[in-house]
């Protein structure tokens, strides 16, 4: 258990220490941000399911995150509020998931 | 399970950069140039711009008067217009031009027994006061009932009357100034401003914009007693 818990510091820590995000790139950093914490959580509900697999997890973090940057990216050239579109599907699965952690835990 | 476990922690070392980077330029955000300030700015910009601008015709202007004194054949014509200009500004002469026309009279309500008369009559205070306002207005030449404004003018209360360059001025008081007619009304006019003091009291003011004011000379004389060129001119 410590060193997923290690990685968050680290992570954290690196963070505060880089070097800050221009202006112009923080909504598609917070489009990111909302992906990264879906693939959590629905890494979270794989384990509560005994369903969990780590390449899963991973490739489904990674891929989630930049496709979301990337379509807040060309939502944005294009004129369309894809962001929006983002935030709103990434918003609804987090709370789908968090309900049904709940439950598993209850059930417990 | 080790390996779920480094997996989840990778996961979480981006999550937290993530999070942490993006706080921070969140916070970072709400510590920009308010807007308020932006527009501060940029009237001041657009200000100084408009000052370059009439400094730019003014260079050009002296140079032209610069080359007639140095060819010689013109040279009392320059001086007569430079001389024009200094009498314009020091108020001695009669100006016309666009402007406004400010009427200003005592309260005509009738008083009621127990009541300030005070209260309702117009006071040199608030003479000045409209001629401050006429001034950031842009006002270029003023006069109140006949009296030009010089920038030595007194306006004074002196017993029950108000003295203007040591004359009475007895309401109903009219007040003429040059300058941007729209400028110069709006800035009377304006909420909160000096007309709405003046009507809560029930005082009579008005403002009328015109294109045609001509506004006296001052006729006394100016005098400097105490007063002369300073020897170190370092304009």
């Amino acid at each position: 258990m410590w060193l997923p818990l290690l990685g968050l510091i680290i992570g954290i820590v690196i963070g505060i220490q880089a070097p800050s995000l221009p202006q112009a790139y923080a909504q598609y950093m917070s489009v990111a941000v909302l992906a990264a914490l879906d693939s959590v959580f629905g890494g979270i509900r794989a384990g509560m399911e005994k369903k969990f697999d780590d390449t899963i997890f991973i490739t489904g973090f990674f891929s989630n995150t930049l496709l979301a940057a990337g379509l807040a990216y060309i939502g944005e050239r294009i004129g369309v509020a894809l962001y929006t579109a983002a935030i709103f599907a990434f918003g609804v699965r987090i709370f789908q998931n968090l309900a049904i952690i709940r439950r598993h835990i209850l059930k417990k | 399970m080790k390996r779920g476990q480094i997996s989840i922690a990778i996961v979480l070392l981006f999550l937290g950069m993530m999070i942490a980077v993006q706080v921070r330029a969140t916070r970072q955000a709400e510590q920009n140039v308010p807007t308020a300030r932006v527009q501060e700015l940029t009237s001041r910009l657009k200000e100084v711009k408009e000052e370059r601008d009439s400094l730019i015709i003014e260079v050009a202007d002296l140079r032209t008067k610069l080359n007639q004194v140095s060819s010689g054949g013109s040279a009392g014509q320059a001086i007569r217009d430079e001389l024009t200009k200094a009498r314009m500004e020091a108020g001695v002469l009669p100006v016309e031009g666009k402007g406004v026309e400010v009427t200003l009279d005592d309260s005509p309500k009738e008083l009621q027994p127990g009541e300030d008369p005070n209260l309702y009559i117009l006071h040199e205070e608030d003479l000045l006061k409209v001629v401050n306002e006429l001034r950031a207005g842009g006002a270029e030449a003023m006069s109140i009932n006949g009296q030009r404004i010089l920038a030595t003018s007194e306006i004074r209360c002196a017993g029950n009357t108000i003295l203007v360059n040591t004359e009475k001025i007895v309401p109903p008081v009219i007040i003429l100034a040059t300058g941007n007619p729209e400028n110069l009304k709006s800035g009377l006019e304006i909420k909160g401003g000096i007309f709405e003091q003046l009507k809560y009291w029930g005082l009579v003011a008005k403002v009328e914009i015109r294109d045609d004011i001509t506004i006296p000379g001052f006729s006394g004389p100016v005098t400097f007693k105490y007063t002369k060129p300073a020897e170190n001119d370092n304009r």
